[in-house]
């Protein structure tokens, strides 16, 4: 059986239109997908069932998923300050369970934007955004910049079905109509494609992005003979291109908001974009990463009003990156309990915060074994979404989808043990106060 | 088997001419019934006053933009929250509430049924998601088409079949409950940055005008038999002297005939688009002209959109006025052009009467409802949160009841706002019965919602009741506003659908509300040509797959659907 249409639970194109073969309840063949998306689908070796240890340097053992269960909402239900992290591989409808169980527990839920896009969030709050859907962009853009990302890598498809190679009603040559400009540290393989590539000195992208704010107001006068390593010469080049094209859009990644200047550097390129607007159309957009990371996002402001880093210790949601986001408070020692839910904190999470996890008992909801699995005291896995489980995901344009499912399994779904964990926390506190 | 019986009530029921009326109301199952037996729950009224549960036409309480507003602006989530209680989850926020206090903050003044006024077909998903979410009352959300390629690329081609079969399908598509326009045209323009100027300005590439549009439109919505009228907002809004634009739009629809009994046009957030002047600088209400207007027309109806000082988040699907306005205040500014369809802006901002700009518009929305005299022509808004957050609906209706409430908000404006408006000159003073019409009656009949138990208290209605702490016989509204801008603040009793939600301003329950939405048949072979170039716009112009475009009913739990059909 082919099952048409299917929607990719990797990054965050979301791409919607592979063709699955599934036979006797198996992925057998995936089409249309990268690699990296193929690879997701097809399944790899998965944790066959709950297993907890009291000593993280210890053996696990099997359990019974009501044992694990029981066993976690126990260690939130009696922690002082739990962490409810990670959410980005996972549907929406099991996010808005997170959102409550964090308020039975009185915890702080957090995603992986805080150490991924969570900076353009705070550039949104000082700027708000010009962005759009990415066909906007397929069908108009005639100048395409990619600022720190390197799609070719982290979005394979991004290019072919919404960026570059695409025809647009008015695009309507495909790669032929866009001037595709690359910044970035490093020539990769994405600069290797395009028609400008601009090598910015690390950490000073910052400098660059006033250099061309400067240019578009008519004030190059004011630029020095060279700003983070790029020559005035071709910065006047791009900013005079920046203003003569119809429909300009800026995706941008990691390289903006994780090097030096962080949010600010965000603040500063959704600056000169909106200045650009002033001469002809333009839109920037995150390139997020995990297929509903921005679903996350998009969950948490409609039940909470905050995008992440919530904390709801005070009974009402409470949001101030900087003291709320899950390293401030694993690096100031705060959390006495984590909650690791599809997403990998033991990967990406620096090693102060590390070294907390390592002291606390941690519990992780995930289909596979993972590095935060070696930090984990319960493991319980979980349906993989998208593939054995279907339900809601926005795209990194903010376009809500319903992911397919495409087998069945014996697994039960993140929402499940979300809703067992929050009964039973319901119980334990019911009975303590 | 429910049964309810509220004694000693003092009743407005505009579409049941039942005016101040003492009596009782009986219900049953969630309805209103003639009697109940002796063991129905009692609440004695005590000679209160009572409504029909509030219904807001046009409000902006669902969806991208809202959820935009709220990520754009955690300064405003910071203001009133409140914990969760046995009842209800946490709330935050005044101009951009969480999904909670959404539900909530409506019950607590008595309504029970809003209408999300801008929903984008590829993102009606997320517009249901948060509908779904929002506690107690029940909704709808009016679907966008005003600059939709599809729509144009029929009307170019002169085929009004086709068209209506679009309407049909785009109402399916994003289950949705009526026709919105928006900037008709602007939206396609604003894709490469430009606007369009007025009626007979066509839209670049694709040869259209908005007058086509509107009128195009008003045609289709006729021939599907739709239970709302279109619902436009008109071009120019936001730009002084734009008035002649308004009036112009007006007489597009004129003589479009309404096989239901309802205007042929709804405009709305009329305020925005009552501007006279050349600049700010000579900037002056003519809401006169457009009073005038309504007086010796009765095929369209308005609402205010009413201004509030204060904070507000702007949120349109015009994108082009959003970056105009953004530029002016040095606001925040965001953006969400959606492919084919239209675009969006989002930017917050302050209302201070001390600007005569400000006070001048706060002027003419309750110049356009105090100088129409036929009081169901023009509906109570504010645009939520637009012109200001719904919160403030007890404050506008006391306006409208008070010439004294007025004076005392005139002493704060600027001077030069009375020069250049008939506001402070203005005696009349609404009545409880006028109120009534304008917060819940004209919307529901506006809306197509009263065959649907909407509106009033009549037999076979929704038992949707909002009880007031104040006795209307005992009560000078025109002195004593304090008293009833409280009273409507926080309701004594809110029931929706036979169930107390509300007591003495607190939730007490928090049932899930439905959704309306309409299914209407096409004519089949402008169905047939429809789906032809839609097949087409997706597989070369949508960036989803038609497969996954459409809303599934797993987004909407509790649906009301209403069928319809071409004609």
């Amino acid at each position: 059986m082919i099952i048409k249409d299917v929607l990719c639970p990797f990054c965050g194109c979301l791409c919607d239109d592979l063709a699955v073969e599934v036979e006797n309840n198996k992925v057998v063949d995936v089409k249309h997908a990268c690699k990296i998306g193929a690879s997701k689908i097809m399944g790899h070796d998965r944790i066959k069932a709950p297993m907890m240890r009291d000593d993280k340097n210890g053996e696990f053992r099997e359990v019974s998923y009501d044992e694990a269960i029981n066993e976690s909402a126990k260690i939130l239900a009696n922690s002082k300050r739990p962490l409810l992290y990670g959410w980005a591989s996972g549907l929406c409808e099991m996010m808005a369970k997170g959102i409550l169980l964090n308020e039975e527990v009185g915890g702080i839920i957090d995603n992986t934007a805080s150490v991924c896009h969570g900076p353009s969030v705070l550039g949104v709050h000082e700027k708000g955004i010009p962005t759009g859907t990415l066909g906007q962009f397929a069908n108009r853009a005639d100048l395409v910049v990619f600022w720190g990302c390197n799609p070719v890598q982290a979005h394979p498809r991004h290019m072919s079905r919404y960026s570059v190679f695409t025809k647009g009603f008015f695009a309507n040559k495909g790669r032929k109509s866009r001037k595709v400009v690359v910044f970035d540290v490093r020539k990769t393989d994405t600069a290797e494609m395009a028609d400008e590539y601009v090598q910015v000195n690390p950490g000073e992208d910052y400098l660059v992005l006033s250099a061309l704010r400067a240019i578009v107001a008519d004030k190059a006068d004011v630029v020095p003979d060279s700003v983070g390593g790029v020559p005035k010469e071709k910065l006047v080049e791009l900013g005079e291109a920046m203003k003569a094209a119809k429909f300009g859009i800026v995706y941008f990644g990691m390289g903006l908001t994780q090097s030096r200047g962080k949010y600010k550097n965000i603040d500063n390129a959704i600056s000169l974009i909106t200045e650009l607007n002033a001469h002809g159309k333009h839109s920037i957009i995150p390139m997020r990463g995990h297929y509903n990371v921005g679903g996350f996002g998009q969950v948490c402001a409609w039940e909470t009003g905050y995008a992440g880093a919530v904390d709801m210790s005070r009974g009402t949601p409470y949001y101030n990156p900087g003291e709320t986001c899950s390293n401030d408070l694993l690096m100031r020692e705060e959390i006495d309990a984590a909650f690791v839910i599809a997403a990998d904190a033991g990967a990406h999470f620096p090693a102060q915060s590390i070294a907390r996890m390592g002291k606390v008992p941690v519990i992780q909801i995930d289909p596979f074994h993972n590095p935060t699995t070696e930090m984990a005291n319960i493991v319980i896995p979980t349906k993989v979404s998208g593939v054995e489980l279907e339900g809601t995901a926005y795209r990194m344009d903010c376009v809500s989808l319903r992911m397919r499912k495409l087998v069945d399994v014996d697994f039960p779904s993140d929402e499940e043990v979300l809703d067992k964990i929050i009964a039973k926390v319901r119980e334990i506190k019911g009975a303590s106060s | 088997m429910s049964e309810m019986l509220i004694k000693n009530a003092t009743v407005y029921d505009p579409i049941n001419n039942i005016n101040g009326d003492k009596m009782d109301i009986a219900v049953k199952d969630g309805k209103i019934v003639d009697s109940v037996t002796g063991s129905a729950q009692t609440i004695d009224a005590g000679g209160r006053l009572v409504y029909p549960g509030g219904v807001d036409a046009h409000t902006h309480i669902a969806g991208s933009k809202v959820n935009v507003g709220r990520i754009m602006r955690p300064d405003d989530s910071r203001l009133n929250n409140k914990p969760r209680t046995k009842v209800t989850r946490p709330r935050t926020g005044y101009t951009v509430p969480n999904v909670y206090s959404m539900g909530y903050g409506y019950a607590e003044m008595g309504y029970t049924t809003a209408f999300e006024a801008a929903v984008p077909i590829l993102k009606a998903r997320h517009t249901h998601e948060e509908l779904e979410k929002i506690p107690i009352i029940d909704k709808g959300g009016l679907t966008l088409f005003g600059s939709n390629w599809m729509v144009m690329d029929a009307i170019r081609e002169d085929d009004l079949d086709r068209l209506a079969a679009y309407v049909a399908w785009g109402l399916l598509s994003s289950r949705g409950w009526g026709v919105k326009i928006v900037n008709p045209g602007g939206g396609e323009a604003w894709g490469f940055g430009k606007n369009v100027s007025g009626l007979d300005d066509p839209v670049p590439n694709f040869e259209v005008t908005p007058r086509q549009i509107i009128r195009q439109l008003a045609e289709a919505n006729e021939k599907l038999n739709l239970p709302h009228s279109i619902h436009l907002h008109c071009n120019n809004l936001g730009k002084p002297g734009n008035y002649e634009t308004t009036l112009a739009t007006f007489d597009v629809c004129k003589d479009i005939k309404s096989k239901r009994d309802r205007q042929s046009l709804h405009v709305t957030h009329v305020q925005f688009n009552a501007w006279g002047g050349n600049h700010w600088g000579d900037f002056e209400s003519k809401a006169e002209p457009i009073a005038d207007y309504l007086n010796k027309n009765d095929f369209l109806t308005i609402d205010m959109g009413q201004l509030v000082f204060g904070s507000a988040t702007t949120m349109t699907a015009d994108g082009p006025v959003q970056y105009a306005n953004a530029r002016l205040l040095k606001a925040r500014w965001s953006n969400g052009d959606v492919e084919l369809e239209d675009a969006s802006g989002v930017t917050p901002l302050e209302y201070h009467p001390q600007s005569y700009i400000h006070g001048i518009m706060w002027a003419i929305g309750l110049e356009l409802a105090l100088l129409t005299k036929d009081p169901w022509q023009v509906l109570m808004t504010t645009d939520h949160p637009n012109g200001g957050p719904y919160v403030n609906y007890p404050m506008v209706m006391t306006m409208l009841m008070s010439k004294k409430r007025r004076e005392k908000e005139i002493a704060k404006i600027a001077e030069k706002t009375f020069e250049r408006t008939s506001i402070a000159g203005i005696d009349k003073e609404l009545d409880w019965y006028d109120i009534a019409i304008k917060t819940r009656a004209t919307h529901a009949k506006v809306l197509g919602i009263v065959e649907h138990g909407k509106g009033h208290l009549g037999v076979g209605a929704d038992a949707d009741i909002a009880i007031y702490d104040i006795k209307p016989d005992e009560t000078d509204a025109t002195t004593e506003y304090d008293k009833v801008e409280a009273a409507f603040r926080y309701a004594a009793y809110t029931i929706k659908g036979g169930e107390i939600v509300v007591k003495d301003g607190e939730i007490t329950a928090t049932p899930t509300g439905k959704t309306f939405w309409v299914k209407s048949t096409a004519p089949a072979d402008g169905y047939d040509r429809m789906m032809e170039d839609l097949k087409m716009k997706f597989k070369n112009y949508y960036s989803v797959s038609m497969a996954n475009y459409m809303v599934q009913d797993e987004y909407v739990e509790h649906p009301y659907v209403v069928e319809t059909g071409y004609q």
